[in-house]
């Protein structure tokens, strides 16, 4: 017990709080910018396996991780583009479509992997860390958040890239008015399933990315499901964030030591069933709902097709 | 001001320069008019079911008020949908500074200079006035703010409004939202604007804002389309008037004839192109003088009753008043006074925090909402799909929502179906719904019916007070008058009516006497004789009567 609090494990646990919040933050992201445009994408969590899928084949075959989150982001476009043509462009029911995708590529990941490798689970090398000069320098701080995959830094700087482009830009005024008052986006010469289209295609290749990064960085291979709902988590998160992609990058943080946790308390083997402490990051998604559910403001036309001159 | 550079997105492409150019140095609206911008030829739209438009021809000129008359269901709406590129013709051509150009999207509209102000508004509530007019901008430029308020400000200048480019939309007023959506046509460069039903949501103080603002625009050398199913409006801010009915336009009062009439013949020429006979305006009615009852006790007693502000409405305060029997209070205002609040406070869904309630003697204020009714209190909503019915259920259902599980229509929690039907089908032919049948669903039929639902409904027996909650708003003429007759029907059988309305015509011509509410409270109590309209208008604008 007491190595509980030592330094090493305090910056181990921090660590890997890190590596699991960052697919959970590239889901988020991704699921806010769908949802902003009106488009609630349930289809997230198939997006990440398929990313997940694609981007560990990628690498393994290529031996470049680069290359393996090319492939991982462009699996989950393509699985995006498939909600995209049902729900948007056709206008059909957004939680049927995203759930019917989720389902399918659990079992297509599943089944393309056992071909693939048999029962086997080849594992990535692990992946080279950018260190940061001078910062990791920091005791606990410095290991934890500065010894990093390049793409870690990446994922947080799109956090602001976000919130400049929702808050200065062009774009983010189409996409805001997508999902709040698409006819007006519509009659003011904007076409809305175009903006909506590229909306989930974009979340798809973030999803995509995060799922790669999961297999590829935070376990170092593929295994079926191994986005272990991930990808809803990344849906309570645009939901609670209200918009903004600074409280993605918060509430994907505290997940991420939820989970986390659940592995530094196994490990440091505190007397507590593995079934319950497993339950933490879900319990944290409770209480949080509880707690800030309230206040969740979603964008009016959320999950409604839009139909021009339908009234 | 911002010139004509091709690829500015303020400025349309092409031809249309010039004539941007014109309207900003102020051409006089004679050297452009005698051309039509847009003419519609034979234009013929269906539906299933339905021909919405039966081969019109229209002819839109610019330094014109066009008035597009007619009543709900007369193909107005339709009209305006291929004119704004939202719908196509099924036949006939539309013409375009007299080329034949099919319209085919609303951003093919905006770049034709065809500028249209729906009815319901489309801005988008959660953004700021600026960012709304920058919507439409292609998506890779920075919006464009600075540029824009100097343009915004020009053109406010030469049209006498002001507009605060830093408030979110959702904290205007629908005037002021009206005056933001006029203004993002004019930043489009349109030529033609066209206002659908424009003063439906309007106080009458913006209603003749409105007015004025259209009449400094056609002076620019603006054409502007005018939808209205208001006789008097046609009437005062027209140049042409063209009447459709059952999507067939039925008539057309030029220029030249609209200036030698005076606003009487126009009503009346109106009124014959509409209903064929009747000569006077419709809408004024004699109001018959009703023997008083002034002996009797009164059935409704409200002392002193007040209600709390929430974030979004106003409260109440001191509203005192009674009511005899066969007497109709009118209750005048502008709209979000507190009018909706008086009326739920007394029907029970809103909690009153002082004041007394007394129906026919016996205090209900503390009573639940279900008990209030059961005594005879029935509250007629102006929110009809909303709380007043359940839209997907059958006009039968819809008749007895509120005596659900009740006998005789519910036996042990079980509907009875004969019984039900057989009570329907009564209200049906008593109150004139126009339904395709009992099942139909309640939200397909049109505001009309349902409101007739809905007075079926709350007539129903054992009413001793009803309150009616702008009965008339958004219903076209022929209903509008069927549901007047109902209200002095309904206190001609000794009931007490309170009638809120927002439309002081209404009042006048159907009220006993007139309170006025303002900020919540009442402001004053008119008899209603000779000079009522007056002092009501007096009270309603802040002055003593």
């Amino acid at each position: 017990m007491t190595g509980l609090f030592s330094e090493v494990f305090l910056s181990a646990l921090l660590f890997g709080a890190v590596t699991a919040a960052i697919p959970l933050l590239l889901a988020g992201l991704g699921e806010q910018i769908s949802e902003k445009a009106g488009v609630l994408n349930v289809g997230i969590e198939g997006m990440m396996l398929a990313g997940a899928y694609l981007g560990f084949v990628g690498a393994f075959y290529s031996g470049s991780l680069w290359l393996g989150f090319l492939t991982g982001a462009a699996g989950g476009a393509a699985v995006a583009l498939v909600m995209a043509l049902l729900c948007v462009r056709i206008g059909l029911n957004q939680i049927v479509i995203g759930i019917a995708l989720t389902l399918g590529l659990e079992g297509l990941t599943a089944l393309l992997h056992h071909f693939q490798f048999s029962r086997s689970y080849p594992r990535l090398p692990a992946a080279d860390a950018t260190v940061i000069p001078l910062l990791s320098d920091i005791p606990v701080i410095g290991p934890a958040f500065f010894k990093h995959h390049l793409i870690v830094y990446l994922a947080v700087a799109l956090v602001f890239g976000m919130g400049y482009i929702y808050r200065r830009t062009q774009l983010g005024l189409n996409l805001q008015a997508a999902g709040d008052k698409p006819a007006a986006l519509d009659v003011a010469g904007i076409d809305v399933v175009r903006t909506r289209t590229i909306a989930v295609l974009t979340t798809g290749a973030l999803a995509g990315l995060g799922g790669a990064y999961l297999a590829n960085v935070g376990a170092g291979l593929f295994i079926p499901f191994i986005t272990n709902g991930a990808g809803f988590l990344g849906i309570v998160l645009a939901m609670l964030a209200r918009g903004r992609p600074i409280w993605v990058l918060f509430g994907a943080l505290l997940f991420g030591v939820c989970l986390s946790l659940t592995t530094a308390m196994q490990v440091a083997g505190i007397n507590i069933p593995t079934d319950i402490i497993q339950m933490l990051p879900f319990l944290a998604v409770m209480i949080m709902l509880v707690l800030f559910g309230r206040r969740a403001s979603l964008p009016a036309a959320l999950g409604i097709p839009y139909e021009r001159g339908a009234r | 001001m911002v010139g004509c550079r091709r690829g500015d997105p303020f400025t349309p492409p092409d031809d249309s320069c010039f004539l941007v150019l014109g309207f900003m140095s102020g051409f006089s609206s004679s050297s452009v008019a005698g051309r039509d911008i847009v003419a519609l030829e034979g234009v013929t739209k269906r539906f299933p079911g339905i021909v919405a438009n039966d081969s019109v021809d229209l002819s839109i000129r610019p330094g014109e008020v066009h008035v597009l008359l007619g009543e709900n269901g007369a193909g107005k709406s339709t009209l305006i949908g291929m004119l704004s590129g939202l719908q196509q013709p099924d036949e006939g051509r539309i013409l375009v500074d007299g080329k034949p150009t099919p319209i085919t999207s609303p951003r093919h509209a905006l770049a034709l200079g065809i500028g249209t102000v729906f009815q319901h508004m489309m801005l988008v509530p959660t953004l700021t006035v600026a960012e709304n007019l920058l919507l439409g901008e292609p998506w890779w430029q920075r919006p464009r703010t600075e540029e824009l308020a100097a343009r915004v400000a020009e053109i406010t200048g030469t049209l006498g409004i002001t507009v605060k480019l830093q408030a979110k939309v959702s904290e205007l007023s629908l005037g002021e939202q009206q005056q933001v959506e006029i203004l993002r046509a004019m930043l489009r460069n349109s030529r033609l604007l066209i206002l659908d039903e424009s003063t439906s949501m309007l106080t009458p103080k913006g209603i003749d804002e409105l007015g004025a603002l259209m009449r400094r625009l056609v002076e620019q050398g603006l054409a502007i389309v005018f939808i209205t199913h208001k006789l008097k409006e046609a009437a005062a801010f027209g140049d042409r008037i063209s009447v459709l009915k059952l999507g067939r336009k039925v008539g057309e009062i030029p220029p030249e004839r609209f200036r030698t009439l005076g606003e009487q013949e126009i009503v009346s020429e109106i009124v014959e192109l509409m209903f064929g006979k009747q000569k006077d305006d419709p809408e004024a009615v004699e109001r018959p003088v009703r023997t008083a009852r002034a002996g009797a006790d009164p059935l409704l007693q409200v002392t002193d009753l007040a209600v709390a502000a929430t974030d979004n409405a106003p409260g109440l305060s001191s509203i005192s008043f009674d009511i005899r029997p066969g007497e109709i209070l009118g209750i005048a205002g502008i709209d979000g006074n507190g009018q909706k609040q008086l009326a739920e406070a007394l029907a029970g869904q809103r909690t009153a925090t002082s004041g007394s309630v007394r129906l026919d003697g016996a205090a209900i204020e503390t009573l639940s909402v279900g008990e209030r009714r059961r005594r005879g209190l029935r509250y007629l909503t102006d929110d009809r799909l909303g709380e007043g019915t359940v839209g997907t259920f059958p006009v039968s259902i819809n008749f007895f929502l509120k005596q659900v599980g009740a006998a005789p229509f519910w036996r042990n929690g079980v509907e009875q179906r004969a019984e039900i039907d057989k009570r329907a089908a009564q209200l049906v032919r008593e109150y004139d719904v126009r339904t395709p049948s009992l099942k139909t669903p309640v939200a397909r039929l049109s505001g009309g019916n349902i409101q007739k639902v809905l007075l079926a409904r709350e007539l129903a027996e054992g009413a001793k007070v009803v309150i009616f909650n702008k009965p008339t708003y958004g219903l076209d003429l022929a209903n509008t008058l069927a549901s007047r007759q109902r209200i002095r029907d309904t206190a001609a059988r000794g009931l007490a009516v309170l009638l809120i309305s927002t439309d002081l015509e209404e009042l006048l011509g159907m009220c006993d006497r007139i309170a006025v509410i303002a900020d919540g409270a009442l402001v004053g109590t008119v008899e209603n004789v000779d000079d009522a309209r007056t002092k009501v208008g007096r009270l309603m604008i802040g002055l003593a009567a």
